[in-house]
Order: C-alpha cells, then sequence, then structure tokens
C-alpha cells in the first residue's frame, strides 16, 4: 500500500462565477522513502496539489488516503493535527518565526503536540544537529544566514518524524550554490528513508530527484521514474542528465 | 498547547512591544484605580454618615414629637395635654420593651456669659442624668449631675467643649486644656456651677488630625490680627458634632422651675415636654416596642393622637440610599472608563493580529489547531489586562492619596478589599472579552492565505 493515494482528486474554485480547475482528476501514489519532484510552471496546479496532499486544503472532488486513512472529509482540527504528527513544510521564504530563537523555532511543532520542554528540547537539538547547526541554537533567525534558516526550517519540519516533508521552493530564495547544499542534505535525507517532495517550476532541480511529475493546467502530464524506466538514480546537482 | 505556555508566549508578546502595550494598559489601569478610588471615597462618605448616626445616638434611639391633632379628632384638642412627665413614668412602668426614658425641656435663646464673654448656647436642655446614656454623651471633667441634684433643683450644668472654648478659652489659645469644673457661669442671668465637661466630640478625621497637629511645634510668630471668629460649631466634624460640642445640660426640675414659671399663666410651670426620647430594648423588636410605646401614650393622651415617633431608620435608609445612588454613579463612570481599556485593547489586539497574519500561518501549517490560536491570542489580551489590573490596584492607593491631599473632607477614603477584588475581576472580565474578537479572526484565518500573506 501507498504511503499516500490520489484517486481522481479535483480542486475547483469559483472566481466571479468563473470556475476555475486548479486540479482535475488526478490520480497518484507515492510510496514511503520516495523523493519526488512536483514539476510544473506557475499557475499550473502543483501547489494546490501540495496544500492538498499536505492537509492544508481539502479537495472538492476525489478521495486522498494518507498512512491508510482517508482525509478528504477530515475537520480542520484533524487535519492540524495531521499535519503536526505527520507531514513537515519547507518553504521557499524560510517562514521562521523572528522573536523566537533557533531552537524555539524547532520546538515549535512540539509545543503543538504537546510534549514536554525537556523532551522537546532533545529532540530539537537532535534535528538541529542532523542539519548541522547545533551550536547555532541561540541565534535569532535574522543572525544567520539564508541557507542555515533553510537548514533550521527543515529541522522544524523533521522534529515530529514526519511521514513525508513538502519543500515549496526551498532553493528560491538562496544562491545557487547555498541552494545546491539545501539540495545535497534533501538528498542525504532521502537515503536515510525519509520521504520528499520537492515542489518547484525549476527542472533543473527537478532532475536531482529519482521520480518526477509534472504537473499542466491542473493535470499530471508527465512522469518519469529513473528506477523504473532502467535509468540510473544517479544523484547530481545542476547538470542533471537528460531523461 | 497549555496554559502556562500561553501565558508565557503572551509575556513575551508584550514584553516585545513595551511602550504600545503600556500605553494599552494606560486605559485599564486608569479604569481600575477610578473604580477603587471612587469606591474608597464613598466608603469614607459613608463611614462619616454612620459615625453622625451613631453620634445621636443610634438607631435604636427614637424621638417622641408633638403632632398636629388629626382632623377627625379636631373637637377634642382642648383637651389634647402634649408630653408630659406623665408620658415618662407610665413608659417606664408600662412599656417593657423600651429601655430608657429621657425627658427633655430645652429653652431656646439661651445666652451664658462669664467674665464679659458671651456665648450663644445651642442646646440648653433640662433633663435626667440618663441624658448622658441616651445622647452617647463622654464626661471628661467633674460629673453629670445626678437625681439629688433634680429633685433638688440645683443650679449646676455640665457643659460641651465648644461653651468652655469660648466662655473660658480653647487649647489653641491657652496652651492647655482649661478645666473649667467649679466655676460659675451665668445663663439667662441666673449663676449655674459647672459640674462637669463632656468630651470633644468629633469625626475620626479630625481627631486624627487634631492629634497630628498637635506632634507639630506650634507656629512662633502667631500674627497679630484678632483670632477669626470659628462660628458656632467650633472646629471639625459637621452638624452633628458641632450641636453636640454646644450643649449645656442642666437638670430637669432646675429648668422647670427657674425657666418655665413665667411661661405658666398661673404660676404653675409649664409642664409640656420639648422632646422626649426613648431607647429601644432589642431592635429586632422594633416595631414592637414602638406599637407598644404608641399604645402606653395613647392612654396617658387621653386617646388623642398628638405625637409621632421620629425614627433614625429614616436617617439610616437616607444614609442608604445616598451611599447606594453615589455608589451607582460612581461605578457607573468607573465602569465605562475600563470599558474604554477594553476597547483599547481589543484595538491593539486587532492591529497586533494583522501584523501576525504570517506567524498565524506558519503556526497553523505546523499544526496549531483553531483552539491553539484562539487561547494564545485571547491569553495575550488577558495578560495585558491583568498587568494593568495589577498596576492600577497600585495606582489607586497613590490616587486616593492624592484625593485626600487635593480635597480633604471629613470623611478619609478607605480602599477595601471587596473593591479591590471587584475591580481586578473586571479588569480581567473585561480582557478576556476584548480579546473574543481578535482571537476568533487569528483563529479563524486560513493558513494558506495567511502564509502568502506579505
Amino acid at each position: 500500500m501507498a504511503l499516500i493515494e490520489l484517486r481522481n482528486v479535483s480542486k475547483v474554485y469559483h472566481l466571479g462565477g468563473e470556475e476555475i480547475r486548479a486540479l482535475d482528476d488526478v490520480s497518484l501514489d507515492i510510496e514511503g522513502g520516495e523523493f519526488i519532484s512536483i514539476i510544473g510552471p506557475s499557475g499550473s496546479g502543483k501547489s494546490t496539489l501540495m496544500h492538498i496532499v499536505g492537509c492544508l486544503d481539502s479537495p472538492s472532488q476525489g478521495t486522498i488516503k494518507l498512512d491508510g486513512t482517508e482525509i478528504q472529509n477530515a475537520s480542520a482540527r484533524d487535519l492540524a493535527r495531521i499535519r503536526n504528527q505527520k507531514i513537515g513544510f519547507v518553504f521557499q521564504f524560510f517562514n521562521l518565526l523572528p522573536k523566537l530563537s533557533v531552537l524555539q523555532n524547532v520546538e515549535l511543532p512540539m509545543i503543538y503536540s504537546g510534549l514536554p520542554a525537556a523532551k522537546r528540547r532533545e529532540h530539537a537539538m537532535e534535528a538541529l544537529r542532523m542539519v548541522g547547526l547545533e551550536n547555532r541554537s541561540k541565534h535569532r533567525p535574522m543572525q544567520i544566514s539564508g541557507g542555515q534558516q533553510q537548514r533550521v526550517a527543515i529541522a522544524r519540519a523533521l522534529v515530529n518524524n514526519p511521514k513525508i516533508v513538502f519543500a515549496d521552493e526551498p532553493t528560491g530564495n538562496l544562491d545557487s550554490h547555498t541552494g545546491e547544499r539545501i539540495l545535497e542534505l534533501f538528498h542525504q535525507l532521502s537515503t536515510e528513508g525519509r520521504t520528499i517532495a520537492l515542489v518547484t517550476h525549476d527542472p533543473e532541480i527537478a532532475a536531482v530527484t529519482p521520480r518526477r511529475i509534472e504537473i499542466r493546467d491542473g493535470k499530471i502530464a508527465e512522469q518519469v521514474d529513473r528506477k523504473l524506466a532502467g535509468l540510473e538514480a544517479k544523484f547530481s546537482l545542476g547538470k542533471a542528465p537528460a531523461p | 498547547m497549555n496554559l502556562l505556555n500561553a501565558f508565557l508566549v503572551g509575556f513575551k508578546e508584550i514584553w516585545a512591544h513595551k511602550f504600545r502595550s503600556l500605553l494599552t494598559m494606560l486605559g485599564i489601569i486608569l479604569g481600575v484605580s477610578s473604580l477603587i478610588g471612587m469606591s474608597a471615597l464613598v466608603k469614607g462618605m459613608e463611614n462619616g454618615m454612620r459615625e453622625s448616626l451613631i453620634a445621636v445616638g443610634g438607631v435604636e434611639r427614637v424621638r417622641l414629637d408633638e403632632k398636629d391633632i388629626p382632623d377627625y379628632q379636631k373637637q377634642l384638642a382642648d383637651q389634647a395635654v402634649g408630653c408630659t412627665m406623665n408620658d415618662v413614668y407610665a413608659l417606664q412602668k408600662s412599656a417593657p420593651l423600651i429601655k430608657l426614658v429621657t425627658p427633655e425641656m430645652r429653652l431656646r435663646d439661651a445666652v451664658a456669659t462669664h467674665a464679659g464673654k458671651i456665648f450663644s448656647i445651642w442646646n440648653f436642655v433640662g433633663t435626667w442624668p440618663n441624658a448622658l446614656e441616651m445622647n452617647q454623651h463622654v464626661v471628661e471633667y467633674g460629673r453629670m449631675f445626678n437625681e439629688v441634684d433634680d429633685q433638688n433643683a440645683r443650679n449646676v450644668c455640665v457643659i460641651g467643649v465648644t461653651v468652655r472654648d469660648e466662655l473660658f478659652g480653647s487649647p489653641d489659645e491657652l496652651g492647655y486644656e482649661y478645666n473649667p469644673v467649679g466655676q460659675s457661669i451665668n445663663i439667662r442671668g441666673t449663676p449655674f456651677t459647672i459640674i462637669g465637661m463632656f468630651e470633644r466630640y468629633e469625626s475620626e478625621r479630625s481627631k486624627k488630625e487634631r492629634e497630628l497637629a498637635k506632634l507639630k511645634p506650634p507656629e512662633s510668630a502667631s500674627s497679630n490680627s484678632p483670632p477669626r471668629s470659628r462660628g458656632w460649631g467650633g472646629r471639625g466634624g459637621g452638624f452633628v458634632f458641632g450641636m453636640k460640642n454646644a450643649t449645656v445640660y442642666i437638670p430637669l426640675n432646675t429648668m422647670w422651675i427657674r425657666f418655665r414659671t413665667s411661661a405658666g399663666s398661673n404660676n404653675i410651670p409649664d409642664p409640656r415636654l420639648s422632646t422626649l426620647s426613648v431607647k429601644v430594648a432589642d431592635v429586632n423588636h422594633f416595631d414592637e416596642a414602638i406599637q407598644q410605646a404608641q399604645n402606653v401614650l395613647m392612654r396617658t393622651h387621653n386617646g388623642i393622637e398628638d405625637f409621632s415617633f421620629v425614627t433614625q431608620e429614616d436617617w439610616a435608609d437616607n444614609i442608604n440610599k445616598a451611599i447606594h445612588s453615589a455608589r451607582m454613579s460612581g461605578g457607573i463612570i468607573a465602569a465605562i472608563s475600563l470599558l474604554v481599556g477594553g476597547i483599547g485593547i481589543m484595538n491593539i489586539m486587532l492591529a497586533s493580529i494583522t501584523e501576525r497574519i504570517r506567524e498565524i500561518g506558519i503556526r497553523k501549517a505546523i499544526g496549531a489547531t483553531f483552539l491553539d490560536v484562539f487561547i494564545q491570542i485571547l491569553v495575550e489580551s488577558v495578560v495585558i489586562a491583568i498587568i494593568g489590573g495589577a498596576a492600577g490596584l497600585a495606582a489607586s492607593l497613590a490616587l486616593v492619596n492624592l484625593l485626600s491631599f487635593i480635597s480633604p473632607t471629613d470623611n478619609t477614603p478607605v480602599i477595601t478589599f471587596n473593591a479591590c477584588v471587584v475591580a481586578f475581576v473586571f479588569s480581567v472580565c473585561v480582557g478576556v472579552l476584548a480579546g473574543l474578537i481578535p482571537a476568533f479572526k487569528a483563529a479563524k484565518l486560513d493558513p494558506i492565505q495567511a502564509l502568502r500573506y506579505e
């Protein structure tokens, strides 16, 4: 059974009487431990897909199974709990809380899952160690570099041991070198068994993942799985070979 | 997210915007301190009024007054005897619910003279020795006249301090307390020996002030201008105390024989009493006692209703009414100012959540529920109210001191514990109410929209 199963999922917005199908009859499976990229130009519906799979939004039609439970009809409260326990988000603009220290930012998801303070600290330090920032725990987000901020955001996304991590244009606000380091980190996490979905408009970034899902006009236009295609799922950055 | 955590986050948020939070709190601080200050003023007023009530004998004292004969008894008018000693004896013998009966004959326009000084006595009364208890007098020097003085109709008197101050000099003028016992004064040309003097009656506050003034060294260079007249009332302490201090008591028989003889048409002194005061034995049986006295008096008055009872209850009722209305009006004004403070909090909370839409989006994206966000914002607003309320309690102390400093009255403002509790609880409630709408707005935010918000 796949970790995530989307069956005929549609999302329809109504804008001034006009019907906009942001997602149109999408079916998709994501297995545990996969490293995928969701790619498409802006307005293609890739963000909507991420929001729906990430439990930030509910579909208009279709069913979604996450970790064996159907979530398309879950209440806002349940969705919040699922986001807290099973999903991690990494955003383009890092989205750290500027008033909190690095450590407190990483602790934040555990506050909402009700962990005692000592446990929170322990887990947060562990997550920071994973991204190599344990010596920056007392700093404010503004006192560290963009790449480091993104690492903190990744630590925050990982700290509750989620089933899947969504990274929405994680390198979009970084210079190319720092972006590569971040992608390396994702790759490393993937080799440790994490399920990671990169959402991007950039084919070069999408090329680093073994599996690539291209969205266009709300539909899955193309799926490439190098493993299935017999291609080498070789990790390389910047200059990925054409599939 | 537990509540303690929410409080910590709330404190941090307030600390991060110190000046803004202080301004917001100011509304609550002013509201709480004005609420407490108002209640302290009213409490002081109430204390002053109750002091006066006790000074005239408390609620259990009832005065018998002459009253016009009712219309249906008009034909019996010439048989109406008025209030006489018969009533006194009848009440003493036949009304067990009445503890104390004191007859009084009062003479107006009585002038006392001594060594060229003149004092017009406000309250010149011939009475029984038990007037001491009835009117709550305390003898400081000498003694009250007794039954023997009364039976022999001796020319003795007991005076209040104001009489002493005016005829012999006050402690301020002399520099020491003058004991007038044994001196002779003339009242309406008749010599009387002073056998006793009452203590000085005054409100708690003027007593305190006087004692404070005593501690200070006297001002050496006094002006050469003549001393100012202090009027009849002497210093300090309202009408009731002034009246009590300007009293001269003489035995009832002395009053009757010396001053009432000329009033009668056939050389028999006018036997009518000016007033007759009774004291009820038990306040819980007040109405029964009054009824009993009424029944007895209907016999002695030949069934003619030419008397009525004046109770202090009416006065006590009036005090309560005055206090109630003062409390209501003051309370409403203070409550409105607290409410304005609450609106200030709501305003700043709304501004604060608009600033933090993105933060709320992040918190929701990583798992904060509606309730988590709701509680976080609500607690912030409550924390502002709690800090403001606590600061308001402190400020009210200063405010009350300031009030009694800039407008000293006889009634010291008194801060009560109850007022503090009510004001504090009220401010917290205002904080909760003010936080509800902003908290709801914040908690309702859609995480996707909030994350996109720039």
